[in-house]
């Protein structure tokens, strides 16, 4: 985000807005632990969660805010949030 | 052309001969002369502008910010109570670095009610990010609406400002003015070309958010262009200076200020009075003089301390009060100061339109020289 004089922005979608810059924690996914169930992709508030491959899910850590709903509801216990060093 | 009339109708006036396209404000006293008038120039077609009538105070300086960021030269007038009403607004103008011009009839803040004058209104604005340029007599008041515009819509600074004059000492006393004619202002003042505009077909908004990754930037970059304002002060008060002979190339000004030994300080109509006391006190041989501050906002430091580095006293003589500190021009003027061995002593007076008279300028000139200072003077001892 440029330093616009006035703090003036221009109409754009949501994506233009990064919500990454937010996250305090960020999630770990372990594809060993992941069942496939996809509740991550089906709860992210972001809807920033990918599927990559067989069990594979990865998040946008562009728009990840760190929630950790992910994480919290993961039946596999896959998911594990990480203090983010800045 | 000279001509003789009340310091509202002087102010009405030069806010014509600026050509604002949108004009907001709710009527107050004692600023109410002022939007009077002009309305009955937008009414008579002796001025072609909107003028937005609305339902306080809030709203006005509103609809002065949705004007001016469509790309319209806007003008509002307050004081007092008006003012506090509009502080959350104030902040927004500045922070979306909107040039509109506000004329400030300064009056003191209830309770208890006041309709007289001090600056406690203005004063309290003093961290919103607008200039702050406070006139002496109508013919100041006048001439800084032309030179606040000017400053104002220069695209390095884009701020708005406060043009302060005291209530009812000014804003209803008949002085001689020089009015300058519509074509020496255009000479003078362009048209307004605004930086930035709300535009249908290339939308963009105000104000946007910033987080704390931002914010701090977007405030210093405020800071930085309430500083530039500084030499602009000087760049067009001497272009202004040129054009109409009177000289507001300053940010302070002096009076027998370079032999003084002792120096009073201050803001406004009172120094007028201060520069007759001045002239009484040198006839029976004390070296005094006057440093009037014309610009407050910004704060004119490195030159307050430069005019005053030569000086054994300081009397600061403050209209105002920060409650359980002291006068704000007294705060500022000692860390303008500071470091040096200057003896600097504030003074609370004339609030709520308690007069000050040359006589009360010789006794505070007496008390600075025996050391008693930051203090209320002028108070009625038999009430307390």
């Amino acid at each position: 985000m440029p330093l616009n004089i006035g703090c003036t922005a221009r109409p754009g979608r949501g994506r233009d807005n990064k919500t990454g810059s937010w996250r305090v924690f960020y999630p770990i996914f372990t594809d060993e632990k992941c069942t496939g169930c996809e509740i991550c992709i089906l709860l992210c508030p972001e809807g920033c969660i990918e599927k990559e491959g067989e069990k594979r899910y990865v998040p946008d850590l562009n728009y990840c805010k760190g929630c950790g709903l992910c994480a919290e509801e993961c039946p596999g216990e896959a998911i594990t949030m990480e203090k983010e060093e800045k | 052309m000279k001509e003789i009339i009340e310091g509202s109708y002087a102010v009405a006036e030069a806010v014509r001969l600026c050509r604002p396209q949108v004009i907001s404000a709710y009527p107050i006293t004692p600023q109410t002369h002022i939007v009077e008038a002009l309305a009955s120039m937008v009414a008579d077609c002796k001025l072609d502008a909107e003028y937005i009538c609305v339902e306080s105070e809030f709203s006005a300086l509103s609809a002065c910010i949705g004007a001016s960021t469509a790309g319209s030269r806007t003008y509002s007038a307050t004081t007092s109570q008006g003012l506090a009403l509009m502080y959350e607004v104030c902040f927004n103008a500045a922070g979306m670095r909107l040039p509109i011009v506000m004329t400030i009839a300064n009056r003191a803040m209830s309770a208890p009610l006041s309709i007289w004058n001090d600056q406690q209104d203005s004063i309290s604005l003093r961290d919103s990010g607008w200039i702050q340029l406070y006139a002496e007599d109508n013919q100041e008041a006048l001439d800084l609406h032309l030179l606040a515009y000017r400053i104002c819509e220069d695209h390095e600074i884009l701020l708005p400002a406060f043009v302060c004059f005291d209530g009812f000492i000014l804003s209803h006393t008949y002085e001689p003015v020089d009015m300058p004619s519509q074509e020496e202002v255009d000479a003078y003042l362009p048209a307004f070309n605004p930086y930035q505009r709300l535009d249908a077909k290339d939308p963009i908004s105000f104000g946007m958010y910033a987080t704390p990754d931002y914010y701090m930037e977007f405030r210093y970059e405020n800071q930085r262009a309430m500083l530039r304002t500084k030499k602009k002060i000087i760049e067009y008060g001497t272009l202004f200076k040129e054009q109409f002979g009177r000289d507001y190339s300053g940010l302070i000004e002096g009076y027998k200020l370079e032999d003084a030994e002792i120096a009073l300080v201050a803001m406004g109509s009172i120094c007028g009075t201060v520069k007759d006391a001045i002239d009484e006190m040198r006839n029976d041989g004390i070296k005094v003089g006057l440093l009037k501050i014309r610009c407050f906002r910004p704060f004119p430091e490195e030159e307050i301390a430069a005019a005053l580095a030569h000086v054994r006293t300081v009397a600061i003589l403050d209209k105002n009060v920060s409650l359980g500190s002291k006068g704000a021009v007294g705060l500022e003027i000692k860390d303008a100061l500071y470091g040096s061995s200057i003896a600097v002593y504030d003074y609370i007076l004339g609030l709520g339109g308690r007069d000050i008279r040359k006589k009360d300028i010789r006794a505070i000139t007496k008390l600075a020289e025996q050391g008693s200072g930051d203090m209320f003077y002028g108070l009625r001892e038999e009430l307390l």
